[in-house]
């Protein structure tokens, strides 16, 4: 396997993701759109397109840059680190992936389509409090040459602003994911009004028409298709929150360094100084999951499922330690609105349940570890 | 690439042909590791030949220059020797300080007729060495050592206590921080001396832990003349070489928290006990450690890869503080897993004294919580 350390090429692409994004999207940008009651910024997701990020997993074929999954998980860090919000992960990621998987002219031009910034998807998989996908109960019943659908879909990333949808439904013999226009008869949307003001909708079908050609994949083995796809958006989200976790440790130390009291920066102190260097250790250890994440699936994607779950399981770990410890080093400052840090918290939550907990990626690394 | 399978096709068939049936238990466990030196005794024919023949290949220490009995392998080779070695599970030939910390210090600082002299024997496990660092007065503020090392024409007279000498009893030679400025401040008047265990003067005294076996001695130096030339560095600036070898320490006291049990799953352990995994807590305790072990274990690949390109430093305080507190936490869940089968000394293989065994990994060679106090002025720059 390619070394654990970032090539060139990938430092490269980080410091050119940072320079953008500090101006195109620090956290203010998320808090203007927050006070502004808006979760998307099609400015914003227009740029990323000219940059080629919507395309980094759309091959060149289909108008993409192709750059991979390392690369597409260096994007995601860096995003994370100002919590850009944008349906990155859901269509260019997640979409992207489950769209390679099919070898058709339907599925080239919905990739071309991501590469250029013209579609968003969203995935409408989970259907209650916990990520579950093969529980999926949501009926797609037979009808003529068709289907119906019928059920709820919740935690859907990104699903207010989305113009398509892949969804994952129960049929006769199994699962099947279809891809489906978000404007469909029958399918109704709900904000969810999450704690980190990102777009999440709960989504509901009612009779929802389908035909056989919008099956991506085959009828009744939706995995095929969706396993490397939330894979691929496992990998992703855990960069995103090792980014998360760097953002809000650098905040953290910077205010160590610049708080006074009782005559001296508290960050004289040993009994912070110690969790601060304790935090730092376990961004660190994180930091070599999620690379290895990254490479696995551009190298043996077959075989990545241990590496994804324990990039995510470290990742949801660390951020949640980097931001209890970001809000109680602050202090009283950390629990105010008015500072960033509060935004860092309420991220690392949704992004600890959105595509699998700890306790689902744990139980993953167990299993194929062999307990 | 092509030159990379081909080296492994080659590596694949000699190991197939070299190395004995008996050195394929994977085990590197105190019983069954090899410390070589004038006075080792081979557990066996197969571990004397096994070490024979890996040390005329080079491959007892495959990275260093073949001029110094090393292998000369890059990284990307190196790694291949240690997958093709894991694939036949085959032990490793020859584990010591001499290779883990003097070699890489004696490659750093050395002379060239001083790399001649000791890095050889030293590849081919045939000297055997400690380390004299830790004094009663010095454990933490390692810096402030008072044994000290008096000018004698071409010699030094070398007088004091170090403790915490690991197998200084066994050792054939030991590298010795002494004073050399006693006026100087503390960490300007020290040198990194060499000296022959055998020289009169020298004596240990063993040290009975917890564990119930001895690893670690007393060792005095009483009017002991050592050449100077045996110094390395220069005169006063030994705590460059020092440092330079505690790095090293830490990555290696570090490898316990990877790739323990030759790499097994903690939660396979607890499995195969009769009420191991019993309990949810112990299970997701066992899941988090497995996660935790191998996203370690991975951290030590990355850091290898880095040590290519760039020394690594201050960090590796990060390795070696991570990996013994997880190897702590390991024996613990053993411990608990194991119930009261575990508590005899001789439980479950001597889990019992290998845990007792992993409290002193976060002590020796640096304790956690200097550790913590390197990355918070080092690597952070927190003030003070």
């Amino acid at each position: 396997m390619t070394s654990l350390q970032k090539t060139e090429d990938e430092v490269m692409l980080a410091d050119a993701a940072r320079s953008f994004l500090d101006d195109a999207a620090p956290i203010g940008h998320l808090r203007k759109m927050r006070d502004e009651c808006r979760t998307y910024d099609a400015e914003l997701w227009s740029q990323m397109a000219e940059l080629g990020w919507t395309g980094v997993l759309v091959p060149e074929s289909a108008g993409g840059s192709d750059m991979g999954h390392a690369a597409a998980g260096i994007l995601a860090e860096e995003m994370g680190k100002t919590l850009v919000s944008s349906p990155f992960l859901s269509t260019a990621v997640m979409a992207a992936t489950a769209l390679r998987q099919v070898a058709d002219d339907r599925a080239s031009d919905a990739l071309r389509k991501i590469a250029e910034g013209q579609v968003i998807y969203a995935l409408a998989v989970d259907e209650t409090s916990k990520h579950e996908p093969d529980a999926a109960e949501l009926a797609a019943t037979p009808d003529g040459n068709g289907f119906r659908l019928s059920g709820t879909k919740t935690f859907a990333c990104d699903g207010m602003a989305a113009d398509r949808l892949l969804v994952l439904a129960k049929t006769d013999e199994g699962l099947t994911l279809f891809d489906l226009p978000a404007n469909r008869d029958g399918i109704n949307r709900d904000p969810m009004d999450l704690i980190d003001s990102r777009d999440a909708a709960r989504i509901t079908f009612e009779d929802v028409a389908a035909t056989g050609d919008d099956v991506l994949g085959q009828v009744d083995d939706a995995m095929t298709v969706l396993k490397p796809a939330l894979e691929a958006g496992q990998a992703a989200l855990a960069a995103e929150m090792a980014g998360l976790a760097a953002g809000a440790l650098d905040m953290t130390v910077g205010y160590l360094k610049e708080r006074k009291q009782f005559g001296v920066p508290i960050g004289a102190f040993q009994a912070l100084q110690h969790r601060a260097a304790h935090l730092w250790c376990e961004a660190e250890v994180t930091a070599s999951a999620i690379t290895n994440a990254g490479r696995m699936l551009d190298e043996n994607a077959a075989e990545a499922t241990l590496a994804v779950s324990l990039a995510k399981a470290r990742a949801t770990k660390t951020a949640e330690l980097a931001v209890k410890e970001g809000v109680q080093m602050h202090g009283g400052i950390g629990m105010t609105d008015a500072y960033d840090m509060g935004f860092y918290m309420k991220r690392a939550r949704v992004a600890a349940e959105w595509l699998g907990d700890y306790g689902y990626h744990a139980g993953k690394v167990a299993a194929l570890r062999g307990f | 690439m092509d030159d990379l399978a081909a080296f492994r096709a080659e590596m694949r068939a000699w190991l197939d042909i070299n190395c004995p049936e008996e050195m394929r238990d994977g085990q590197v466990t105190e019983e069954t590791i090899c410390w070589g030196g004038k006075r080792w005794k081979f557990t066996s024919d197969a571990q004397r030949i096994w070490l024979d023949r890996m040390a005329a290949k080079g491959w007892t220490v495959p990275s260093w220059p073949e001029a110094y009995g090393g292998g000369g392998l890059s990284r990307a080779q190196d790694k291949i020797l240690k997958e093709e070695m894991a694939r036949i599970n085959a032990r490793s030939p020859l584990e010591s300080f001499g290779i883990w910390m003097l070699g890489p210090a004696l490659l750093h600082f050395g002379t060239h007729e001083q790399k001649l002299e000791y890095l050889p024997p030293i590849a081919r496990g045939e000297v055997r060495w400690c380390q004299g660092y830790s004094e009663p007065g010095a454990g933490s503020d390692l810096a402030s050592v008072q044994t000290k090392a008096e000018i004698d024409s071409d010699h030094y007279l070398v007088n004091g206590q170090k403790v915490w000498t690991s197998y200084a009893d066994k050792a054939d030679w030991i590298f010795a921080l002494v004073r050399t400025d006693k006026d100087a401040p503390k960490h300007k008047g020290i040198s990194f001396i060499l000296i022959d265990m055998s020289t009169e003067g020298v004596s240990t005294r063993p040290i009975r832990l917890i564990s119930g076996k001895s690893p670690f001695c007393e060792t005095f130096f009483d009017n002991v003349r050592t050449p100077r030339h045996q110094r390395v560095g220069d005169e006063n600036r030994g705590w460059d070489v020092a440092k330079y070898l505690l790095t090293h320490e830490r990555e290696m006291i570090s490898g316990g928290g990877g790739g323990l049990l030759g790499g097994r799953p903690v939660g396979a352990v607890l499995a195969e006990m009769a009420h191991g995994l019993d309990t949810a807590d112990r299970r997701a305790a066992a899941m988090e450690c497995e996660v935790d072990s191998l996203a370690m274990a991975l951290t030590l690949e990355r850091y290898k890869d880095q040590a290519e390109t760039q020394p690594i430093g201050d960090a590796s305080a990060m390795l070696k503080y991570y990996g013994t507190e997880l190897n702590k936490r390991r024996h613990e869940l053993m411990m608990e897993g194991g119930g009261s089968d575990a508590l005899a000394w001789d439980g479950h293989d001597g889990l019992p004294s290998d845990w007792l065994r992993t409290k002193a990994n976060s002590i020796e060679g640096g304790t956690s919580e200097v550790m913590l106090s390197i990355i918070s002025r080092r690597v952070l720059e927190l003030p003070g």
